[in-house]
C-alpha cells in the first residue's frame, strides 16, 4: 500500500516544526484536487429509513468523524429501514508522518537465484519449510500463493526454489500435527496462514501454535515461526509469540528473502 | 448444439466417450463399497432423528454400534431392522439409544430372519423416500403458484452470518432485492465433521452450520418470501464433505432446491479420501435425482488455485466427468448446474474475450444444463472500485453467453464478509447489466475463424488430450498425480478412509434398491 503524502507547507498551522529531537514534523492531510484541501470520501449505512432526518444523521456522523463541511452526495434506501450514504467533505484531522510507526522491511530482497546461492554456500543443505493453515481455516489461498510453484503476482512460490524443501500440509491442520511434522521434517521455518478472522480466530490460533512450539522444543531448536494473513497487525509479533508476521500483499520472494536473512545472514552475523 | 463456436461434433462425442471411460471404474468402485455416511443417510431415511446429550446424532451412535458388532460391509439396514423385529418395536431412534447404551447386540441374520429384516427395512426407508417425493411435489405446486424467475440467469446470492436467525432476515431482504436463489454458506470446517450437527445454530465461523432444523427454518422463511415477491425463491446448501449423503437426504426431506455437489472438490480441496468421496457422491446424487434437486458443481475452484488460462481445459474435463457421474446416478440435464468461473487475471491481454470463449464453450457443450457462472475472487483486491467494474464485466459475460445461474460477485470479496450495502451495490450491478443487455446472447455470435472460436476449440482440444491421458492411467491415478488444481491426492490417503468398507456378498441398502428401481 503506498502512502501518498503531500507537503502542506503553505498552511501556517501545518508548518510548525518540532522543537525536540531534530526530527522534523511532516504534516499531511488528504488530497482531493488541491494541496491541503483535506477532501475525503466515505460511505456507510445507517439503520434508518431514508428521509430528511436520515440525511441529517449522516451529516452529523460525518461531522463527528472530523468531516466538516460534509456533503451527502448519495442516499439510497435499502430494504426496510436501512439507508446507504456516500459523503464527500473536508476532514480537519492532520497526520504527522514523523509519528507514524510501521514495520519497515529490515532485510534485503533477493532474487530466487541469490536465495538458492546463499543457502547452498552458507547453510550447505536444503532449508526445510513447513506450511499449513491451522484451526478450522479452510482457505489455502494464502499458503498456496506463497508455497505452490504457481506463486502469485508473477512470482513463483517457495516450491520453485531449488534449495528449499517445502512441505505444504494444506488446510485445517491441527497444531499437534503441525508440531509433529515440523519435527519430522526438521523444519527451519514454519509458515502458518490465517484468513478467517471471525471472533479473532486468527489471533487465538496463532497464540496456540506458538505456545505449542515453545512447549515442544527448546529455544535453540525451535523453527522460525512465521504467520501471514490479510488481517494481521505486523507489529504484534511479541504478543503472538512468533518471529515475523506478514500482511496483505506479501510475495513469495519477500518470504524467501526473510528466511535467508533470519536463518542464515543474521544468525551468522550474530554468532 | 447451437453452433456458435463451430465445435466438431465428432470431437465432442469423443470427449464424452472418454469421460465415460475414465469415470466407469470409479462408478464400479462406488457400486461395490459403502461408507459410514451412506449408512447413516439410510438410517435418516428410515426415520432415526435427534442426537445424544453431547450432540452426537443417534444415526452415528447406531452405525458405530452395528459396525462394532458385525462390520459395515453388510450394510446397517438388515442388522438394525433384525434387532428391531426381535425387540418387537418399530421405533428406530429408541433402538439407537439402547444401542448407544450397549443394551442391544447386532447380528447379521440369515434365512427367514433376514427376509423379515429386509422387508421391515425397506418399508421404513420407503416411507422416508415417499416423504422426499411429497416434498418434490410440493415444490412443483409452489413453482406453479408463484412462478419461476422472469429472467435467466437466475440471481444467486450468499448469506453467511453464522447465526440462522440473522441469516433469515438477510435472506428475505435479498429475495426482496431480486435474489432468486439463496445459498447459506456453511461454517468453515463443517465439511470435515463426520456428523451432522443438530438443531438451530447461532454460532459459526464464516458461515452457518448446515443442520436439518436450519434447513427447515430457512425454507419456511423463503416460502414466506416467495408468496411476498411472487416468484419461487430457491434455497441452496452443501452436499459435500464427509457427510455428503446425509446432507442430500436432509435436503430432500426439507425441500432444499439446489445443493453444491462436486465429484472431486472434497478430494482436491479438503483432502478427503478419493474412494470415500466417490462412494458418498454416487449415493448423494441418486437422492438429488429423486428429490428434484439441482446440483452445483465446483469447477470454479480449480481456477482459484491454478491459472485460469493455462488450466481452462481442466474445467471442461471436470464438467464432462461431473456430467457422466450425474447421468449415471440418474440426474437429468436440467439438474446439472455445472460450474465455471470468471477468474482470468485482468492484466492478461484480451482477458475478457478469453472469458467469453471459455463460458461459451461450456454453454455449447452442455446446452440443456443450467450452468452456474461464478464471479471473480482470485484477482479481487482491496480496490473495491476496480472490483465493482470487474463484477460488471463478469455479469456481462454471463448475459452474453446465456448462463443459467449467476452467483452475484461482491466488490468486497477480498475484504470482508459482505455487508448489507455490498450486497445492495452488487445486485444493482447485476440488475443494470441484465436490464441493459439481458438478451444480448441472441445477438452474440463470435466471428467465424475469430479469436473466441479459435480459443474455445483450442480448450476443447486440450481437454481431449487430458482425457486421453487419464484414459491411459485411470482417474484415481490422475487425481493422485495432481492433474486437477495442482493438489496430489493418492487413493489410500486422506480423511474419512476408515469409514469406507467393501460390500459383503449380502450387502443390503434398501435406499439404493428403491432409488435404482426407477432409474
Amino acid at each position: 500500500m503506498s502512502e501518498r503524502s503531500e507537503r502542506t507547507g503553505q498552511h501556517s498551522s501545518d508548518a510548525l516544526t518540532p522543537p525536540s529531537g531534530g526530527v522534523s514534523k511532516q504534516i499531511v492531510r488528504p488530497y482531493g484536487d488541491t494541496t491541503g484541501d483535506g477532501m475525503v470520501q466515505v460511505s456507510f449505512t445507517l439503520p434508518v429509513s431514508h428521509d430528511k432526518r436520515a440525511e441529517g444523521a449522516a451529516v452529523q456522523l460525518a461531522n463527528k468523524m472530523g468531516i466538516d463541511p460534509a456533503m451527502v452526495v448519495h442516499a439510497k434506501p435499502m430494504g426496510d429501514g436501512f439507508t446507504f450514504f456516500v459523503v464527500y467533505g473536508r476532514v480537519n484531522h492532520l497526520v504527522d508522518l514523523g509519528a507514524v510507526q510501521v514495520v519497515e522491511r529490515d532485510f534485503a530482497l533477493l532474487s530466487a537465484k541469490d536465495v538458492n546461492t546463499v543457502i547452498k554456500q552458507r547453510l550447505r543443505r536444503k532449508l526445510s519449510v513447513v506450511g499449513a493453515c491451522i484451526g478450522t481455516d479452510a482457505h489455502t489461498v494464502g499458503i498456496d500463493a506463497i508455497l505452490n510453484v504457481k506463486g502469485i503476482a508473477g512470482e513463483k512460490g517457495l516450491e520453485y526454489y531449488r534449495e528449499l524443501k517445502v512441505t505444504n500440509m494444506g488446510a485445517q491442520v491441527s497444531v499437534p500435527e503441525l508440531v509433529e511434522t515440523a519435527r519430522a521434517e526438521r523444519a527451519d521455518a514454519v509458515l502458518v496462514s490465517q484468513v478467517v478472522t471471525q471472533r479473532d480466530a486468527h489471533l487465538h490460533n496463532t497464540r496456540e501454535m506458538s505456545a505449542a512450539f515453545r512447549e515442544a522444543m527448546p529455544a535453540g531448536r525451535r523453527p522460525l515461526l512465521i504467520v501471514g494473513g490479510p488481517r494481521f497487525d505486523e507489529t504484534m509479533t511479541d504478543e503472538l509469540g512468533v518471529d515475523r508476521i506478514f500482511g496483505r500483499g506479501t510475495t513469495p520472494g519477500e518470504v524467501a528473502s526473510y528466511l535467508v536473512h533470519a536463518l542464515i545472514t543474521q544468525r551468522k552475523a550474530m554468532a | 448444439m447451437t453452433g456458435k463456436l463451430d465445435l466438431d461434433p465428432v470431437l465432442v462425442a469423443r470427449a464424452r466417450e472418454l469421460a465415460r471411460r475414465a469415470g466407469q471404474p470409479v462408478v464400479d468402485l462406488a457400486r461395490s463399497h459403502t461408507t459410514v455416511s451412506v449408512e447413516r443417510a439410510v438410517l435418516r431415511l428410515a426415520g432415526v432423528t435427534g442426537a445424544d446429550p453431547d450432540g452426537i446424532p443417534w444415526v452415528n451412535r447406531l452405525v458405530d454400534a452395528v459396525a462394532a458388532d458385525v462390520g459395515l460391509g453388510h450394510g446397517v439396514a438388515v442388522p438394525v431392522f433384525d434387532a428391531l423385529v426381535r425387540e418387537g418395536s418399530t421405533d428406530v431412534t429408541l433402538l439407537a439409544q439402547k444401542a448407544a447404551a450397549g443394551s442391544v447386540r447386532f447380528t447379521q441374520p440369515t434365512g427367514r430372519a433376514a427376509t423379515a429384516a429386509r422387508s421391515a427395512a425397506r418399508k421404513a426407508v420407503g416411507a422416508g423416500i415417499r416423504r422426499i417425493d411429497r416434498r418434490r411435489a410440493e415444490r412443483d405446486r409452489l413453482i406453479k403458484r408463484h412462478g419461476d424467475p422472469k429472467q435467466r440467469p437466475w440471481i444467486y446470492l450468499i448469506v453467511a452470518t453464522g447465526d440462522i436467525y440473522e441469516d433469515i432476515p438477510q435472506a428475505q431482504a435479498a429475495a426482496r432485492a431480486g435474489a432468486d436463489v439463496i445459498a447459506v454458506i456453511r461454517s468453515t470446517g463443517q465439511s470435515l465433521l463426520d456428523y451432522v450437527p443438530e438443531g438451530a445454530t447461532r454460532e459459526g465461523f464464516a458461515g452457518t452450520y448446515a443442520t436439518q432444523e436450519n434447513f427447515r427454518l430457512m425454507r419456511a422463511a423463503l416460502d414466506e418470501s416467495s408468496r411476498e415477491v411472487g416468484r419461487y425463491v430457491r434455497l441452496t446448501n452443501y452436499a459435500s464433505g464427509l457427510c455428503m449423503p446425509e446432507m442430500a437426504a436432509l435436503a430432500g426431506l426439507e425441500r432444499l432446491d439446489m445443493m453444491l455437489n462436486d465429484s472431486m472438490y472434497g478430494i482436491l480441496f479438503r483432502d478427503i479420501n478419493p474412494v470415500r468421496t466417490f462412494v458418498d457422491q454416487r449415493f448423494s446424487r441418486q437422492v438429488h435425482a429423486r428429490a428434484g434437486i439441482i446440483i452445483n458443481t465446483g469447477e470454479d475452484n480449480y481456477l482459484t488455485t491454478a491459472d485460469a488460462v493455462d488450466e481452462a481445459h481442466t474445467v471442461t474435463v471436470s464438467q464432462l466427468l461431473n456430467e457422466f457421474f450425474a447421468h449415471e446416478a440418474g440426474l437429468a440435464d436440467w439438474q446439472l448446474g455445472l460450474g465455471h468461473a470468471f477468474e482470468i487475471n485482468p492484466e492478461v491481454p484480451e482477458s475478457f474475450r478469453l472469458e467469453l470463449a471459455h463460458a461459451l464453450l461450456a454453454r455449447e457443450l452442455f446446452p440443456d444444463a443450467p450452468l452456474k457462472w461464478m464471479p471473480p475472487t482470485k484477482h479481487m483486491t482491496g480496490d473495491v472500485f476496480r472490483g465493482n467494474l470487474l463484477d460488471g464485466f463478469f455479469n456481462l459475460a454471463g448475459a452474453l453467453t446465456g448462463q443459467g445461474i449467476l452467483l452475484v460477485g461482491m466488490m468486497t470479496e477480498a475484504v470482508v464478509t459482505p455487508w448489507l450495502s455490498d450486497r445492495d451495490i452488487a445486485l444493482q450491478n447485476v440488475r443494470y447489466v441484465l436490464g441493459a443487455a439481458g438478451g444480448l446472447h441472441e445477438d452474440f455470435v463470435p466471428a467465424p475463424g475469430g479469436f473466441i472460436r479459435r480459443r474455445a476449440n483450442q480448450v476443447l482440444g486440450e481437454a481431449l488430450d487430458l482425457l486421453e491421458r487419464i484414459g491411459e492411467q485411470t482417474l484415481l491415478t490422475a487425481i493422485a498425480e495432481g492433474t486437477f488444481g495442482i493438489m496430489k491426492r493418492p487413493a489410500d490417503r486422506g480423511k474419512g478412509l476408515d469409514g469406507v468398507a467393501a460390500h459383503e456378498a449380502d450387502y443390503c441398502n434398501p435406499a439404493t434398491d428403491i432409488l435404482e428401481a426407477v432409474a
